[in-house]
Parts: structure tokens; sequence; C-alpha cells
């Protein structure tokens, strides 16, 4: 910078940090791996445990991409513009997962 | 901002730059479109992961029993059970939880270190800067040794029909299941691997440019916050791999 004005701030005019819902936010993300482990350490592996396993990284990727990436206080058109897109992918997933066990299906039956 | 001398002065007109789409800056949403599109690239990768999960056969025998198979699909608990140090004990997702552990810490120093940007305090947004870089390169070094830990195997490998034994991984044969097993293994951490490191190394540029007040004369911390968006994206997507990779 050509124009440097030299404005370092005694230490007595820096505001104090505003960090409780950043720590909030990290307990809570903190407590939902911790529920995550509880699951997969005492439930069988099945379609349920893996639908509970499902929500609850939904839950912390709001937190992560609401709080931490702030995209909560954005405007409502950036929020949508990148929600929108992510729903797509998350189409695709299901309709490849759904093609993946079609094509196991046909595979095993046709071979037996 | 405390200086903004007239040359810096922007332009308000609608079409001199004055307006902000989506009352975000330039950068930010230029930031958001391109994590936007690595997510992508992650979804392409985890749903490819679960396509190839689907068509083959699932384990389906008591998880006690399990052995490592060609035949089927292995449980992750049984492959990720390794700490490092304690050699030969069973430690199902420990070390997995360890670092998962310290991403999201990493990813807090990081939202730390953009608060303290907007408060336009240097020094905690070095000393928070530095923790990030500190978790960061932690987290390289787990999965280094994860890495090195499956691509050596266990000490009793696999046993196959003919009674050879298979140890390790690599891109076309593996102890631990079918060959896509290991692949997608590689290719999904090993992506994600590759973007903790650039985040590292965006954060020592943004670092060294704290230090040497390039942002304070600026007048404002925001490309701390740009990194800051990508930063919180690995986390992000640490948080998918780690449920559709070692919890599913």
């Amino acid at each position: 910078m050509a124009t440097h004005h030299d404005h370092d701030l005694p230490a007595g005019e820096i505001p104090k940090p505003q960090t409780k819902a950043i720590w909030k936010t990290f307990f809570i993300l903190v407590a939902l791996t911790a529920v995550e482990f509880l699951f997969a350490f005492t439930m069988d592996a099945g379609t349920l445990r893996n639908s509970i396993f499902i929500i609850l990284t939904i839950f912390k990727a709001f937190y992560i991409v609401a709080e931490f990436m702030h995209l909560k206080h954005e405007a409502k058109a950036l929020i949508w513009s990148v929600l929108l897109p992510m729903a797509l992918v998350a189409w695709l997933m299901v309709a490849l997962i759904s093609e993946g066990s079609y094509y196991f299906e046909s595979v095993t039956n046709y071979f037996r | 901002m405390s200086t903004s001398t007239t040359l810096e002065a922007p332009k308000s007109g609608t079409w001199d730059g004055g307006n902000e789409p989506l009352k975000a800056s330039y950068g930010k949403l230029m930031m958001w479109f391109f994590l936007l599109s690595d997510a992508f690239t992650f979804g392409a990768f985890l749903i490819v992961y679960g396509l190839s999960r689907h068509k083959h056969l699932p384990y389906t025998g008591e998880p006690e029993a399990f052995t490592f198979s060609t035949e089927y699909w292995p449980i992750p608990e049984k492959v990720f059970n390794a700490f490092p140090g304690l050699h030969g004990m069973d430690l199902p997702l420990a070390f997995v939880a360890l670092m998962t552990m310290i991403l999201i810490l990493s990813s807090v120093t990081m939202v730390l270190a953009v608060e303290a940007g907007h408060r336009m305090d240097k020094n905690d947004v070095q000393k928070w800067l530095l923790w990030t870089i500190l978790f960061g390169a932690t987290f390289l070094g787990c999965q280094a040794w994860e890495w090195a830990h499956f691509i050596t195997g266990t000490d009793e490998g696999m046993l196959l029909a003919d009674g050879t034994r298979v140890f390790g991984a690599n891109l076309t044969v593996n102890q631990y299941g079918p060959p896509l097993f290991a692949d997608l293994f590689f290719f999904i951490t090993g992506f994600h691997g590759t973007h903790v490191f650039s985040g590292v190394v965006l954060l020592l540029m943004i670092f060294i440019n704290t230090v040497n007040g390039v942002y304070h004369k600026r007048g404002h911390y925001e490309m701390v916050e740009k990194v800051g968006l990508y930063w919180h994206f690995v986390d992000l997507v640490w948080v998918f791999v780690f449920t559709f990779f070692y919890l599913i």
C-alpha cells in the first residue's frame, strides 16, 4: 500500500472478543460426533443406523455451513444458489445408489 | 474503516462496481461458487463410493466372525482399527475420531481468527491462525500415518485360496476387500488430504501477510474470511467422508 497511514490502535481500543456463539457451535459439533460414535458401538449395523448417521451428518453440516461459514446470515438468494445445486447432488446420490443395488441384484440373480 | 483515502474511495454507481450482487463481496462470492463446484467433485467421489458399495456383496455374517475377503465389501470398523503406538490392538475408529476432533478444533480456531479480524485485532488473528495451521498440519500427519498403515497392512494380511497372503493395499490388490475399496480410499481421502494441504499453504500465506501487517494497512481482514470459508469447507467434506466412508 502506497498510502500507508500509521494507525496501530492502542491495546485498549480493540473491542472484546464475542466468542460465545462460536464455542456453542463447537460443543454442538462435538456432541453430535460423540452421539455418532455411541450409535456406532452400541447399535447393530443396518438401514436404521445408517439413517441416524446421515441425519446427524446433515445436522453437523448445517452447523458448519450456517454458523462457521456464516451462510445463515447471507442474502436469501445466495443461500438458495448454494443449496439448490446441492439438492441435485443429493438426488444423484439416491439415483446412483439404487442403480448400484439394481446392478447387484441383476448380476446375482442372473448367474444363480 | 479508519483510513479510506480518496484514491481508494469506491465508485458508487450501479454499473461502476458500486453494486454488490447478493450483498457479498466479489471475492467471497467467487469463493462460494468455487466451493460449490468443489462440492460437486467430492459429491461425485462419494456417490461412486455408494454405487460401488451397493454393486458388491455386503458382508452378512456375524461382525465378530468377520475376516477380510475379496468376495464382499469390508466393514470399515474392521479395517480402520489401528492406533499409532498401540500395535495389534483392536481400537475401531479410535484414530479417525481423533482426526475428526483435530479438524473440528481447527475449524473453531479458524472462525476465532475471522472474528478477531472483524475487531482488527492483529495479535489475536495471528494467534488463532497459528493454532489453525498447527491443527491442520497435525491432521495431515495423522493422514500420512493412516495411509502408511493402510498401504503396509496388518500382520496377518488376507489369506487367499491358494494359501498365499496379501498384505496391505495398492491400486490393483488389497488385503481388505475388493480392489475398488482401496482405490476409493486412496482417491477420496487423498483428494481431501490435498485440500487440507492447500488449505495449510493458504493459511501460511495469510499468516505471513497478517504478521507483516498487510491486512491491517488494508483496513480489513477479508482475506482471512475467504480462506476461512475454504477451511470450513474442508472440515465439512471431512464430516461427510467420515460418515460415508468410516461409519456406514
